[in-house]
């Protein structure tokens, strides 16, 4: 186990590197000055020189990118040019914003579609399997962003009972556990659940449908075992595929939702990214794109270290 | 106790504990407080708070004339006429008549940043120096990027007294003063008590403005206070508490203020406004230094070259259907500058929706809707001032069709557009594009008109982005810069302006109106006719 958690761990470095190269390309290649958001209008072609010296885009881009990976590997990722504050100072905040949502999301989400996904899973074929489907299906077609404002539109301006958008009145810094503090969670909690609850649910209902159509069910049927300690069964051996999707819906939760939670105004990751776009923010964009790819790298990772434990056949594939 | 009955308690709990919380929570949030003035700004973030805001206009607006002062000030107490430009830090200032480069300006004794500390002309030398003298310890880049084309007249400054500065421009420049109201002074005392470190001095900074920077935590809020010593005791803010937040999505900031959360936001969409108003929420708009354009090219390859065209295209568009498209936030142009604007002037080319003499200048010009011109300008799907550019350049698309103008668009995002901008027409990149729809300001007279038309100030110097060159406007455009007395300058800029309407320089359509929408409790703002507004006097009932 522990020589496969170390290759594991090992086969990430190649992907952190392939993964830093990418982005820092991808955001290279875009049209436009990286430097536009922040030469001033009318500025002399002297100005501008100095400006991109100063921020170092006046080097060959193989030499940027060398110099900045270097930087990040000894932690530092780089300043913001739009706030000139460090870019992790600026990320890890706003990480643990989204943590939060997430958190919150991951909980309505993995309930929902679990709960959706056993019950159409074991009653597969059933007009109520039918009904739990179209929801499901609802749910990931449904545009998270749109949802989202028409829930601002029902319950923070026509019925006036939660607030529409930020993170309460002291924000993030006094964001506690209070109703003060979670009533502002409650809705981009729940739009942003929406498509994991859809997918979960989906994944859940195929996997529990397929392991009640097992012989050793018929078997544990056959030996009097009662209903719940079948079900019991059933979740175990449902259990691999399902965390792989929860895994995946985690990662991709922590990456935040620049449409969610630009609607929410909640300052996390999305909201971050979403600034540094439209300010050209490269260093901001970097720094948030590598952190968030890694915490992708680490969560698929710890998903297959736990399918591993709970499914020992994974290794030996 | 059952299974079932256990489920059936533990439902009946939770429904009545959900229920206590959302009858006994106050929802503060919802209820806002006297004194306490809460803004949702477009930005997506705070502005630099350390003098030199960034965010453009908005940065200003909220974090350059609310935590500082300029030597200059514009004036934002009148909604009638422009925004002018007053004294503010320095008194008064002369101009050497012998070398009218020279400029004397005399401090305002008893002015005191908010640590208290005296602002003098070391104070404003050790600004200046912050900006422009990379060797002083205080020199911050990111400031001075900032405030880059605001200094970029000024060639050297020295102190004469404890209350006199002399700057020297480079050349001859009657607009410094308009510049000068954008170059804020930030307390060099503060700075050296916080380690001379400017990240530092940004989370306690100090200027000399009416309101006092609290707290702020990027991306979320900033709170500001009344500063209760503020020099112009007719400037205390009415206002104990300004809370900004940043609110890019339009619709948030909407929703923000029907359900209570904030007392002001900036710029609602149009389709937004009649909601608002039947909550009796306040609309406020005004005209202001803004327009609408396409930036045209003058190179050889632009069909633009030739004045028939431009008068063409201008007269081509229904400026009242696009204005009543975005619910009436917006008025047609009748030039760079609005008709009520002192440098308007009198121009002969009436700019108006004539698609009988469009056709007819067309014809003469060998073109028509069955020979039609083609033109391709660049376009972006939204940005700063570009209020809803992709419905109304499909809307002027259509009104160029119907005379014979075939505009195709080239669609790239607003930072790539600026870019495009900054290089010119003729660069590499633009090769083929006729025109360019960039918004525009004309809040100096450099920016607005000097230095968008003189053939001297191409880009990236200038503004000058298509190559326009007319003898007549440069001779009038060097004249207003040599001008100091305000009212010859306006004269010499109301003659350059007409100039410009009658050679149909641009593709003129729309001002914004600048529309902010408020709570009916917020008092007495004045919406000013600027980018720039005062909220000293708005009071929260």
């Amino acid at each position: 186990m522990l020589i496969y958690v170390l290759r594991r761990i090992l086969y990430t470095v190649p992907i952190a590197i392939g993964v830093s190269l990418v982005c820092f390309a991808l955001i290279h290649l875009a049209p436009g000055d990286p430097l536009s958001s922040i030469i001033p209008e009318g500025a002399s072609p002297e100005t501008v020189a100095q400006i991109r010296t100063a921020y170092g885009f006046d080097r060959p881009l193989p030499v940027q990118y060398l110099k900045w990976l270097g930087h990040v590997v000894t932690g530092d990722f780089g300043t913001s040019i739009m706030t000139r504050r460090p870019v992790l100072s600026e990320v890890l905040p706003a990480i643990a914003n989204t943590l939060t949502l997430a958190a919150a999301a991951v909980t309505f989400g993995f309930l929902l579609g679990c709960a959706f996904g056993v019950v159409s899973g074991y009653v597969a074929g059933t007009p109520t399997d039918r009904a739990v489907t179209a929801v499901s299906i609802t749910g990931v077609s449904i545009p998270h962003y749109w949802l989202g404002m028409v829930l601002i539109v029902v319950f923070a301006v026509n019925l006036n009972l939660l607030p529409a958008t930020g993170m309460g009145e002291g924000g993030s810094g006094s964001f506690g556990f209070g109703w003060d503090s979670l009533q502002y969670l409650i809705l981009p909690a729940l739009t942003l659940s929406v498509i994991p609850a859809g997918i979960i649910a989906r994944s859940v209902r195929g996997t529990v449908a397929e392991v009640r159509k097992q012989d050793y069910m018929q078997t544990l049927y056959a030996k009097g075992l009662p209903g719940r300690r079948v079900f019991v069964h059933v979740v175990k051996n449902a259990l691999p595929a399902v965390l792989a999707v929860m895994g995946l819906q985690l990662a991709q939760l922590l990456g935040g939702s620049i449409l969610v939670e630009t609607v929410f105004s909640w300052p996390g990751t999305g909201f971050l990214l979403n600034n540094a776009i439209f300010t050209r923010d490269l260093p901001m964009l970097q720094g948030t794109i590598l952190v968030l790819a890694m915490f992708f790298v680490l969560i698929n990772l710890l998903v297959d270290i736990l399918q591993t434990a709970v499914d020992p056949r994974i290794k030996r594939a | 106790m059952t299974r079932r009955s256990f489920l059936r308690l533990l439902s009946a709990a939770s429904l009545t504990a959900l229920t206590m919380m959302s009858a006994q929570h106050d929802r503060a949030w919802a209820q806002g407080k006297p004194g306490v003035l809460r803004v949702a700004m477009t930005a997506g973030d705070i502005p630099l708070t350390t003098g030199q805001p960034s965010q453009g206009g908005e940065g200003i607006r909220f974090m350059g004339i609310t935590l500082y002062d300029g030597l200059t000030r514009w004036d934002l107490s009148k909604s009638d006429k422009a925004a002018q430009i007053i004294p503010a830090l320095a008194e008064s200032w002369v101009v050497n008549p012998a070398d009218q480069k020279i400029w004397t300006f005399t401090l305002r004794k008893g002015v005191t940043f908010h640590d208290g500390s005296e602002f003098n002309a070391d104070a404003v030398v050790w600004n200046l120096d912050k900006l422009m003298k990379k060797e002083s310890p205080q020199f911050d880049q990111s400031q001075a990027n900032q405030a880059a084309s605001y200094f970029a007249p000024i060639a050297s400054w020295r102190k004469i007294d404890d209350w006199t500065v002399e700057i020297t421009t480079k050349r001859v420049d009657a607009v410094l003063p308009y510049n000068l109201a954008s170059l804020f002074m930030s307390s060099p005392k503060r700075w050296e008590e916080l380690g001379k470190d400017w990240a530092k001095f940004a989370e306690k900074p100090s200027g000399t403005g009416p309101w006092m920077l609290e707290s702020f935590k990027p991306r979320e809020r900033a709170e500001l206070v009344r500063n209760p010593n503020h020099w112009d005791k007719t400037r205390i803010t009415k206002s104990e508490r300004l809370i900004l937040l940043p609110m890019p999505d339009a619709n948030t900031r909407v929703a923000a203020l029907l359900s209570g959360q904030v007392d002001w936001i900036e710029a609602p969409p149009p389709d937004s406004v009649p909601r608002l108003k039947q909550q009796k929420m306040q609309i406020v708009t005004n005209l202001y230094p803004h327009i609408w354009p396409y930036q045209l090219s003058f190179l050889d390859d632009s069909p633009f070259k030739d004045i028939r065209i431009r008068k063409a295209a201008n007269l081509a568009i229904d400026r009242e259907g696009i204005a009543k498209m975005l619910g009436g936030l917006a008025v047609p142009a009748k030039g760079m500058v609005d008709d009520k604007h002192p440098w308007f002037g009198k121009p002969t080319f009436q700019i108006k929706y004539d698609p009988a003499q469009a056709k007819a200048l067309l014809k003469e010009a060998g073109y028509g809707p069955d020979k039609p011109v083609k033109v391709k300008v660049i376009i972006s799907p939204s940005g700063s001032g570009q209020m809803q550019p992709l419905p109304m350049n499909e809307f002027i698309k259509e009104n160029f069709k119907d005379v014979g103008i075939d505009m195709e668009f080239e669609v790239m995002d607003w930072e790539a557009l600026r870019t495009r901008r900054r290089l010119g027409a003729d660069a590499p990149e633009n090769k083929g594009r006729h025109g360019i729809n960039n918004s525009w300001a004309y809040w100096d007279p450099d920016i607005g008109l000097i230095a968008a038309a003189g053939s001297f100030a191409r880009v990236p110097v200038g503004f000058n982005w298509g190559d326009y060159k007319d003898a007549k406007a440069d001779e009038l455009a060097l004249k207003a810069k040599a001008a100091f007395d305000a009212a010859e300058q306006n004269k010499i800029l109301a003659e350059l302006h007409t100039r410009l309407v009658d050679e149909a320089m641009w593709i003129w359509v729309v001002h914004d109106l600048n529309p902010r929408a408020m709570r009916p409790n917020v008092k007495g703002f004045v919406q000013a006719q600027s980018w720039f507004q005062d909220l000293t006097p708005v009071s929260v009932e």
